[in-house]
């Protein structure tokens, strides 16, 4: 229990780690849109390069990225498959009687497959080197216009901050629970499938009644340490754009400048 | 004494009108700098003292007033500034994701520059032995540092009183130690009031007075020593007395003569060491 971490964040004080979350936020954001503009040769050359520039500045070892990669390593690989069969443009390369491999199949297969690596491996980065709190925190000032049109968004970022506090303490819960109702004989591992989901139940009342009893005792908390909501409130943690944050938007608009170049050559 | 700082006029309160009364017209005061201990037995309606007020419900008949200000909607806030609370169940007072994050809930609230929030929390968490510990998230603390926390984030807002209301009923025996060490430390560096709320009456040895609650009613006011001589009637109502007292009580019937109601060990012993001397 002792070494639980929410998420995936894993500790450093890289270049990306020390980043403005909302920058962060903003590159990943145009990121995902550029990559769908990549054509060429040389336009995913230089994505890829920025790609794997950030994940080798921000420190976080291999073993890592693989785990964030793990889930859609088979999409990515089933993808490059299909194109390579269904695609029948080009010359062709393979041919055993029913399986015919064209040379477009073969490149848009790897265009598309590289698409998603970088996809995920921005995404993930973006978790991997920014706490769930920076993340929050964020989103919260991200959507400050918001404000006008009436949405709640201090109310939001409290919601998730405190969500966050709480992940650790309900499955700190959920653990005792389960403990003690295997010890009155409730069987969670073995049996048929409905009974399984069944032996649920008997774990998920008693986590729901004392989660409501705590959100009752957290909000007459709350209140006697005088919230009356996000009218008037300071706040402790602050975001500050560095230099460095500059220099990253930068960097960031000789990619874009850098990949419309490249969109049609090579 | 000196300057009252809360004082209850005939209040009655009752959750919903169908319900008994769960506080009968209770009069009381207390005043600055005072540590005073609330005790009784479960339902008798100690816990409802405490959030009326901190203005958390309102009485049905008579007034409670903060320094010279009656508790009611307007006032609330700026009594609440005044009036500190600390919770029983650790974790589900602990509103930050980090410990400096949750000892500055209270002054966010408020609207504190954050130059002086950084400077209060160092002040604050210093003040109950935790300033180590700024950044870690609250499942790596026990059930007293998080106590402590909660204690840091009330003083930094620097109230006038501080209530405690069965802080330590979950916490294991160490665990109550730290706190009450710590809560007794604070009070002698601080302008403050003391109100512990608790039902365990070893904890009461160490306030200046003490108000035992009976259903509802107030039963008895007193010093520590005073209300521990009446060791039949507090059994009665359903509290325990101290170890130190009860032994005390039996050495009597063997008919050594204690005169001082001890309140510790130290005090039986000092008692029981210089006997020879006195007879």
């Amino acid at each position: 229990m002792n070494n639980l971490i929410i998420g995936q964040y894993v500790p450093g004080r890289s270049v990306v780690h020390r980043l403005d979350p909302r920058t962060k936020i903003t590159i990943i954001f145009f990121f995902v849109i550029i990559v769908f503009f990549a054509n060429s040769f040389w336009s995913y050359f230089v994505l890829t390069l920025f790609g794997l520039t950030s994940m080798f500045a921000s420190k976080v070892p291999m073993r890592f990225m693989m785990k964030g990669l793990m889930p859609v390593w088979f999409l990515i690989v089933f993808t490059f498959i299909l194109h390579l069969f269904i695609n029948k443009e080009g010359t062709l390369l393979i041919d055993w009687s029913f399986i015919k491999i064209y040379s477009s199949g073969v490149i848009q297969g790897i265009a598309i497959s590289m698409r998603f690596f970088l996809l995920i491996l921005m995404t993930s980065l973006l978790t991997l080197t920014t706490t769930p709190i920076e993340i929050t925190d964020a989103v919260e000032e991200m959507l400050h216009p918001l404000k006008r049109i009436k949405f709640p968004v201090h109310e939001l970022a409290l919601m998730m901050s405190i969500s966050l506090r709480f992940i650790p303490t309900l499955v700190q819960e959920t653990d005792k629970i389960s403990k003690a109702q295997a010890s009155r004989g409730v069987d969670f591992r073995t049996g048929p499938v409905k009974d399984r989901i069944k032996a649920v139940v008997p774990l998920l009342v008693p986590l729901f009644v004392s989660a409501f009893k705590r959100a009752e005792e957290l909000a007459m908390a709350m209140e006697a340490r005088g919230y009356q909501g996000g009218e008037g409130r300071t706040k402790l943690r602050e975001l500050k754009l560095s230099k460095l944050d500059i220099w990253i938007y930068c960097l960031f608009i000789c990619v874009i400048i850098a990949l419309f170049l490249t969109r049609h050559y090579g | 004494m000196e300057n009252k700082l809360i004082e209850f006029r005939n209040v009655s309160f009752r959750y919903t009108d169908e319900q008994p009364w769960v506080l009968k017209d209770c009069s009381f005061t207390i005043y600055e700098n005072e540590w005073v201990a609330i005790i009784g037995h479960n339902g008798s309606g100690k816990s409802t003292i405490a959030k009326l007020m901190n203005g958390l419900i309102f009485p049905q008949k008579g007034e409670i007033l903060i320094g010279d200000k009656i508790i009611d909607e307007q006032t609330v806030w700026e009594i609440r500034r005044e009036v500190g609370m600390v919770f029983q169940n650790p974790d589900n007072q602990f509103v930050g994701t980090t410990v400096q994050d949750d000892v500055a809930f209270g002054m966010e609230n408020r609207g504190f520059p954050r130059e002086e929030m950084i400077r209060l929390i160092d002040e604050s968490l210093s003040a109950v032995g935790m300033e180590k510990y700024r950044l870690t998230e609250p499942y790596r603390l026990s059930g007293g540092q998080k106590q402590r926390v909660a204690i840091a984030g009330v003083l930094a807002i620097s109230p006038k009183v501080l209530i405690l209301d069965e802080a330590t009923s979950m916490l294991d025996p160490k665990g109550r130690l730290e706190i009450m060490e710590t809560v007794a430390h604070i009070q002698t560096e601080r302008d403050l009031s003391l109100i512990t709320i608790t039902h365990d009456l070893n904890e009461v040895t160490q306030a200046d007075r003490v108000i035992v609650m009976n259903r509802g009613e107030l039963w008895k006011e007193g010093t520590p020593r005073e209300i521990f001589t009446e060791k039949a009637s507090l059994r009665q109502i359903g509290l325990d007395v101290p170890f130190s007292s009860t032994l005390a009580e039996e050495l009597r019937r063997y008919h050594i003569p204690i005169e001082k109601e001890p309140l510790n060990h130290e005090e039986l012993l000092e008692e029981l060491w210089t006997l020879h001397s006195k007879m």
